[in-house]
C-alpha cells in the first residue's frame, strides 16, 4: 500500500536556510545541506527547497547548494522559486533536483508548464499553488483565489479552476499552499485541500500551518492530501519527521517507518 | 582486481545523474555513455530512464543501443534495469504497441482507476513483497518501501516475478531472469534500501542464485 508522505521545505535565501512567516520577516537559520541530511537521516520522505533570492544575479548560488545535496541525500527533492523558462527547469534537473516547481510564472505564462512537462516529463513537474480564501463570486465561484508574488499579488484567477487547468496542461503534482494558513500553526486549511484532491487525479500536497501532528492527520485523511508539507515544525526542533512518521503510524495512517 | 567498468545507459530518458551519484556512493564508479561499444564491452550495464517508452525506443535505435543491448544480455554479464528501463526489456508495451527489446517475455498495462482515490502515475513510497529469494534482494526483506513513479506496469511470466507492490491490485515491481535484474522503482531515490540493493549489484556476478 502506497504510504503518505512526509516532505519537509526548506526556504532557501542567497544559499542559507530561511523560514518565512506570512512570507514577511525572514530571518536565517542555517545550512540548507545540513539540515537535507538530518533530515534524510530521520527517515524523510521528500524534501523541496524554494529560492527566495531576491536578486536575480545570486541564482547560480541555489545551483550549488542543489549539487550538494543531490550528492548527499537518495530521496526525491524538488526546487521551486523563480522559474520562468524551461532553461531555469533544466538547469536545477541537471544540478540533480528530482522535479521543479513552477508558481508565480505559470499563472503568468500557462504554457510554462506545457513546455516542462514536454521537457523533463509530466512527473518531474509540480505545480505550486498560493492560495487566499475570498468571497465567492461569480468569477470565484469556489471561493479561493489564486495570488503570485509570495502572495502579494491577487491574480482573480479561481483556485480550483487553475488546479484543474494546471493538471490538464501537464502537472504532474500540486501543492496546496494556504497564504492564511501559512505561518500560522494553526493546522492546514482543510476544506481548500480536500476540494482540489477529491477533484484532480494527480498527488496533492498540502502546505501552510502545520504546527501540531494533529494537523498531519487531519490534513492525510479528512483533508485527502497524499503528502503532508512541514517547515517551522521540524526546523525548530520542536518535532522530528521520524517522531511525527512514528505518531501518524500509531493513529492508523499509512507511512514509511523503516528506512 | 581492476574495478569493474559499470555503463549507464544514456539514451535521453531522464536524469542520469542521480543514478551515478547514487553508484558513487555505495562505491561503484560508473559512466554515463551513449556509445553501443562501451555498453558492449562493459563489465555491467545499467539501463535507467523515465518518460514515455514509445520515444525511448526510437532513440535505442537511432543510437544503435537496441542491439548493443540485446547482445550485452547475451553475454551473461549483470544487467541491472530500472523503471522505464526495466518495462522496455519486456517484449512491447501497451502504449502505441510498441516494439520493446523482448529480453523477457510479457508486455506493459496502464494503471486504470476510474475513481479518483487512487492518483495515477502511482507517485511515493510503497512496499515489496518478495516472492522468490535473489542475490540483489540480499540487503531488503519483504515490507521494506522504495520510491516509484509510473503510470505503466510491468506483466512478465510468475517465473520472472521476484517481487511485487500494491496499489489497487498487485502488480510487478522486481524482474529478475538469468542475469537480468530490473526494478520498477527507482533505486536511486530510494534512500537507504535502494543504496543497498545497488550495494548488491556491486558484487553480483549475474548468477540467480547466491
Amino acid at each position: 500500500m502506497l504510504s503518505k508522505r512526509i516532505i519537509a521545505c526548506l526556504d532557501v535565501r542567497d544559499g542559507k536556510l530561511a523560514k518565512s512567516v506570512k512570507f514577511v520577516d525572514t530571518k536565517d537559520i542555517g545550512d540548507p545541506v545540513e539540515k537535507a541530511v538530518e533530515y534524510y537521516d530521520d527517515g524523510l520522505d521528500e524534501l523541496v527547497f524554494y529560492d527566495i533570492t531576491a536578486s536575480s544575479d545570486k541564482r547560480n548560488i541555489m545551483l550549488d547548494v542543489v549539487e550538494k545535496v543531490a550528492s548527499d541525500i537518495f530521496i526525491p527533492f524538488s526546487v521551486g522559486g523563480g522559474i520562468r523558462t524551461v532553461e531555469d527547469a533544466s538547469r536545477l534537473l541537471w544540478a540533480g533536483a528530482e522535479k521543479i516547481n513552477v508558481n508565480s510564472a505559470a499563472v503568468q505564462r500557462p504554457e510554462l508548464i506545457v513546455e516542462c512537462a514536454h521537457a523533463i516529463g509530466t512527473q518531474n513537474v509540480v505545480l505550486s499553488m498560493d492560495i487566499l480564501k475570498v468571497e465567492q463570486s461569480r468569477d470565484l465561484p469556489s471561493g479561493y483565489e489564486v495570488v503570485i508574488n509570495g502572495g502579494r499579488k491577487r491574480m482573480g484567477v479561481d483556485a480550483l479552476s487553475w488546479a484543474l487547468r494546471g493538471e490538464e496542461l501537464g502537472a504532474g503534482e500540486l501543492v496546496v499552499n494556504s497564504i492564511d494558513a501559512d505561518g500560522t500553526k494553526e493546522g492546514y486549511e482543510l476544506t481548500l485541500t480536500r476540494m482540489i484532491a477529491e477533484a484532480v487525479s494527480i498527488p496533492v500536497i498540502a502546505s501552510g500551518g502545520a504546527g501540531k501532528p494533529e494537523h498531519l492527520y487531519e490534513v492525510l485523511t479528512e483533508g485527502k492530501a497524499d503528502a503532508a508539507l512541514v517547515a517551522s515544525m521540524v526546523h525548530y526542533g520542536d518535532y522530528t519527521v521520524s517522531g511525527l512518521k512514528q505518531w501518524l503510524h500509531e493513529k492508523g495512517v499509512k507511512v514509511r517507518l523503516n528506512h | 582486481m581492476s574495478a569493474a567498468r559499470v555503463a549507464i545507459v544514456d539514451y535521453d530518458a531522464g536524469n542520469l545523474g542521480s543514478v551515478r551519484r547514487a553508484c558513487q556512493e555505495v562505491g561503484i564508479d560508473a559512466q554515463i555513455t551513449m556509445d553501443p561499444e562501451v555498453v558492449l564491452h562493459a563489465d555491467k550495464v545499467i539501463f535507467p530512464g523515465v518518460g514515455s517508452a514509445a520515444s525511448a525506443v526510437d532513440t535505442l535505435h537511432s543510437r544503435g543501443l537496441f542491439q548493443a543491448l540485446t547482445d550485452f544480455f547475451t553475454s551473461g554479464k549483470p544487467f541491472l534495469g530500472i523503471c522505464l528501463g526495466s518495462q522496455i526489456l519486456l517484449e512491447h508495451s501497451e502504449e502505441g504497441n510498441q516494439d520493446c527489446l523482448g529480453l523477457v517475455p510479457g508486455g506493459c498495462e496502464k494503471f486504470d482507476y476510474k475513481d479518483r482515490s487512487l492518483k495515477v502515475p502511482h507517485i511515493g513510497w510503497n512496499e515489496i513483497e518478495i516472492s522468490q529469494s535473489h542475490p540483489m534482494l540480499k540487503n531488503v526483506q519483504s515490507g521494506d518501501e522504495f520510491y516509484f513513479v509510473h503510470s505503466y506496469f510491468t506483466l512478465p511470466k510468475k517465473e520472472h516475478i521476484v517481487a511485487t507492490t500494491y496499489y489497487g491490485h498487485e502488480f510487478c515491481s522486481v524482474i529478475a531472469k538469468d542475469n537480468l535484474f530490473a526494478t520498477q522503482f527507482h533505486l536511486e531515490k530510494s534512500g537507504k534500501k535502494g543504496l543497498a540493493i545497488l550495494d548488491a549489484f556491486r558484487d553480483w556476478d549475474g548468477a540467480q542464485t547466491c
